[in-house]
């Protein structure tokens, strides 16, 4: 099979590629590049372990073709955390007991992120139909959705706090 | 830092991406494992042809049943399951020969191309039609395979004594585990001969055993190294023992790692299933609501092949009753062969099932005598010194309707039950429903129960803990970190925790049965204890202080009277090495003693149980047969929660596994083949379908775990179904006696199947039994 070049963005890193048109995303991330933050668990979009924001959105990358990314911008859960400073969102999972076995966690982190992107104060049903295309086995969802709900207002509080203290200054 | 919710020590790494699950190992010129699975749910083998398959480039092994130089089956009980068939097929998901190619695509090429030549046998695949004298054997001379039983006193005399009788038959379903990460290994040939194998294992002792007995190598010569784990719940056992096997077989083949990765189809068509049971409950009773007889007669469907039934069923058999006193019990639990999966160890292991025959039965008990479901249970159930139907006494806090009252207090149980209950029919209609259960901590008498935790200061204060009990996920190496922090009095920063290998750690038996952190913890308290005896006999003689007034605190040797700090632990550890003191430390714990007779079906069957209640508010759609859970209560005595926050984690989890047990999953077959094989057919709930779940810790600490910690993993999802259908029931007023309770059973009373024909349809169960599930209260019996 001939391979196609394609130039993309992923975690703010421009990548020059060829690859088989008939490669997933997911592959491409995984095998590709090495990414394996973002999990396989079904291959048919139903699971949401392999979500990944596409231009900001949130997709399953299972069924996104490599060659349909060519000049966007992907990120995954490798990109959320900025060197050794989590993401609010990140922090607030782990206050909130809400990663188990983890297996859906990036995922997760990822259709959250999606959210909290777009609606700055979202409700307890806007983040579960957020995530009501990520299985988790292992949590209930309360924590996850307690995480989510939370992660908003430590960014907000976090930002009073800054602009408070430059007030102060 | 025992009893607070401390972060765990793995989530760092899971919230960034760094967590290494077994598909996340890769190395240089690893080749793809692939399997040719069965064509027939049961067949001979007349012939395999593997030339096509070898000749294509790229291919390095085919490998069948007749390449394996050692033993080739497995099972922990019975060894009859096959890694690879010899001469028959015994269900779908059996596998024939094996591939190793460089890629993935000549390997599934090169599995089209094995030329397989069945014989098909006939097939059975209900587990009472496998008992008749018509039916295929599939092992040995009959399909029945094990039978535990229990008797106290006299259920004839007991039937005598009654004033009336309840009889009912429940039926469970086939529940896949539905771990979020596939089953995946990667083995790669060491340089002495041996093997290390790197996977999503559960119990990595076992499958040590099974890959070293098909290998005919010596158990230190197979390595076998936890990866971070993405869900078990009991399914990650031998359905990776034979991963592990196969992987090994050829990695030793071909001289090269091999790395092999179920998709999710290829997970669902193989692996083992929790059992579904077919339940007949008899019981006598007073009018008063005393029960003078319990005879119950239990079979469950073990699939293909031996596995874990023995030992599911063993606890079934043992609380089959309930936490209820009755004089006069006659239990019978058998285990079958059929041409389905075969069945194994899921979360709850042989008591979801009879909880929900146990529970449903209760609230008839309530409805026939007339008072509500939980004064019926306050009636009957179990206080500190009751004697269990196997004759043990309960000596330890009896916390039964402490849960009890808890539960049904949190959602209003007495007030919205009668409310409910003489409402006027409407397109919608609520219910409340309860459910209690005892449980018994650990193996039992099922086996020898000990563990290993190793716990290792560094000399910069820093500590390494490993043991031979796993994580999965339910977060067993934060509790032995907390545990062993707690003991030697330092931050949970300071702790690392590593993942589980066979070559490093003592043969610590399976991580089941909700044993981790009472015997892992209590390893890990034994080991912390070894150490700090150690350093505080350093530390006296640094400061010149009687190691009896010195204590380990915030991560410094301190006067135990007044808590001045005399020396910071990082010091305290460099002493200690500088006087070539041992820094480590091996804990060890085995657990109390338990007995059983297998004739009598009696005996101390667990050293300690547990207690929880659930209680259940559901709307249903009248309508559809649609239930939507409102709201949910769980309660559980855990002896003392090690961390708040993973205790709370467990009950949400466990909750919703049990709606999904309840309400939605049901994994079928149409004579030994699968329906379902993705999550778009095999549905488990979502954000969805799950509400708030109200949690409440109940903590009657308990001498037999560390500091009183009892366990919480598998209570939490064995009583949920029950809440919903008693709930469901408390609304319409039908009787669900099969799970799930889904749309045809909640609003016609029974389940519909495909016909042949599309567009048609038919009743599923035209058994005389069943069909009582479509009476509804206030009917003639």
């Amino acid at each position: 099979m001939n391979t196609v070049a394609i130039s993309v963005t992923i975690n703010s890193r421009r990548y020059q590629l060829m690859i088989k048109p008939n490669v997933t995303l997911l592959e491409m991330l995984r095998e590709e590049l090495g990414l394996t933050g973002t999990k396989c668990g079904c291959e048919v979009g139903e699971c949401g372990a392999c979500t990944v924001l596409l231009n900001g959105r949130p997709v399953n990358s299972c069924l996104v073709l490599a060659p349909q990314v060519d000049g966007q911008e992907v990120v995954t859960v490798e990109g959320l955390a900025q060197g050794k400073s989590l993401d609010p969102l990140q922090e607030s999972f782990l206050d909130h007991d809400a990663v188990h076995c983890g297996f859906c966690t990036p995922g997760i982190l990822m259709s959250a992120k999606g959210l909290l992107d777009h609606s700055s104060n979202p409700t307890e049903v806007e983040v579960r139909t957020a995530i009501s295309g990520n299985l988790c086995r292992c949590s209930g969802y309360q924590q996850i959705v307690d995480a989510i709900k939370d992660a908003k207002q430590t960014t907000d509080q976090k930002e009073k706090r800054r602009v408070h203290a430059d007030t102060k200054t | 830092i025992v009893g607070k919710p401390e972060r765990r020590v793995d989530s760092w790494g899971k919230v960034t991406g760094r967590a290494k699950f077994a598909d996340d190992y890769n190395v240089g010129h690893q080749l793809v494992g692939k399997v040719l699975r069965s064509k027939y749910p049961h067949a001979n083998i007349l012939r395999i042809d593997t030339s096509k398959a070898r000749a294509l480039a790229g291919v390095h092994a085919v490998l069948t049943a007749a390449d394996i130089p050692g033993s080739k089956v497995f099972g922990v009980v019975d060894k009859n399951q096959a890694i690879l068939a010899e001469d028959r097929v015994r269900y779908l998901g059996d596998g024939v020969a094996l591939v190793a190619a460089t890629t993935k695509e000549i390997a599934e090429k090169a599995v089209s191309l094995i030329e397989v030549e069945y014989e098909p046998l006939s097939v059975v695949s209900d587990p009472e039609d496998a008992t008749k004298p018509d039916s295929p054997v599939i092992h040995g001379d009959k399909n029945e395979f094990v039978h535990h039983k229990v008797r106290k006193g006299d259920v004839a005399k007991g039937f005598a004594q009654s004033d009336f009788v309840l009889e009912k038959k429940f039926k469970t379903q086939f529940i896949e585990h539905s771990y979020i990460e596939p089953e995946a290994v990667l083995a790669e040939p060491d340089e002495q001969g041996g093997i290390m194998i790197t996977g999503s294992i559960q119990n990595l002792f076992s499958s040590r055993r099974s890959v070293a007995a098909a290998l005919n190598l010596s158990l230190n010569k197979v390595q076998l190294v936890q990866a971070t784990l993405g869900g078990s719940f009991g399914g990650k056992d031998e359905a990776m023992t034979s991963m592990c096997c196969r992987a090994a077989l050829l990695a030793m083949k071909t001289g090269m790692p091999v790395k092999m990765v179920n998709t999710r189809e290829e997970s669902m068509l193989e692996s083992y299933k929790r059992h579904p049971y077919v339940l007949y409950y008899k019981w006598g009773a007073k009018t008063d609501g005393s029960i003078t007889a319990m005879e119950s007669r239990i079979i469950a469907d073990g699939g293909a092949y031996a596995s874990m039934s023995q030992f599911v069923t063993w606890r079934s058999v043992v609380q089959a009753t309930g936490p209820y006193y009755c004089e006069n019990v006659k239990t019978d639990v058998y285990a079958v062969y059929t041409n389905n999966n075969y069945t194994g160890a899921m979360r709850g292991f042989g008591s979801p099932q009879v909880n929900f025959a146990i529970e449903s039965m209760m609230d008839e008990l309530a409805e026939k005598v007339g008072v509500s479901p939980l004064e019926i249970r306050m009636k009957n159930g179990f206080e500190t010194g009751a004697v269990t139907a196997t004759g043990q006494k309960l000596t330890h806090v009896v916390s039964l309707k402490e849960v009890l009252t808890k539960a049904a207090e949190a959602i209003e149980f007495d007030k919205k039950w009668i409310k409910y209950r003489n409402a006027s029919k409407a397109e919608k209609m609520l219910g409340v429903g309860l459910a209690c259960s005892y449980r018994g901590v650990s193996l039992g008498a099922e086996g020898t129960d000990a563990a290993e935790t190793i716990v290792s200061v560094q000399t910069d204060g820093s500590v390494i803990v490993s043991s031979g009990v796993t994580d999965m996920g339910q977060g067993a190496q934060t509790q032995m970190s907390q545990i062993a922090a707690e003991v030697l009095g330092i931050s949970m920063d300071r702790i690392q925790f590593l993942n589980t290998n066979t070559s490093r750690v003592a043969d610590s038996g399976p991580t089941v049965a909700s044993r981790g952190t009472i015997m892992g913890g209590s390893a890990a308290k034994n080991a912390a204890e070894n150490v700090r005896k150690t350093l505080l006999e350093v530390g006296s003689a640094m400061v010149s202080v009687d190691p009896k007034q010195l204590d380990l605190r915030d991560n410094y040797l301190v006067n135990a009277a007044n808590g001045q700090r005399l020396a910071s632990f990082a010091e305290l550890a460099t002493e200690c090495f500088n006087k070539g003191k041992p820094m480590i430390g091996l804990g060890w714990h085995k657990s109390p003693k338990t007995s059983w007779d297998e004739e009598h079906g009696q005996g101390e069957a667990y050293f300690t149980f547990v207690y929880g209640a659930n209680a259940a508010e559901v709307e249903v759609d009248t309508e559809t047969g649609k239930v939507d859970v409102k709201d949910f209560v769980s309660v559980h005595d855990v002896g003392k929660a090690i961390n708040r926050a993973m205790v709370e984690g467990q009950m949400c989890g466990g909750v919703a596994m049990g709606i999904g047990y309840g309400l939605l999953e049901e994994f079928e077959f149409d004579d030994g083949i699968p329906k379902q094989l993705n999550f778009d057919e095999y549905l488990i709930p979502t954000s969805m379908d799950v509400p708030r779940i109200k949690t409440i810790i109940v903590e009657n600490e308990d001498p037999t775990g560390p500091f009183g910690a009892k366990s919480v993993g598998e209570p939490t999802n064995e009583l949920a179904a029950p809440a919903l259908v008693n709930a469901i029931f408390n609304a319409t007023g039908r009787r669900i006696l099969e799970i799930p309770a889904n749309l045809e059973r909640v609003l016609l009373g029974h389940k519909l199947a495909r016909h042949d024909k599309r567009g048609s349809e038919k009743k599923d169960s035209t058994d005389a039994m069943m069909v009582d599930s479509c009476k509804i209260r206030g009917e003639k019996q």
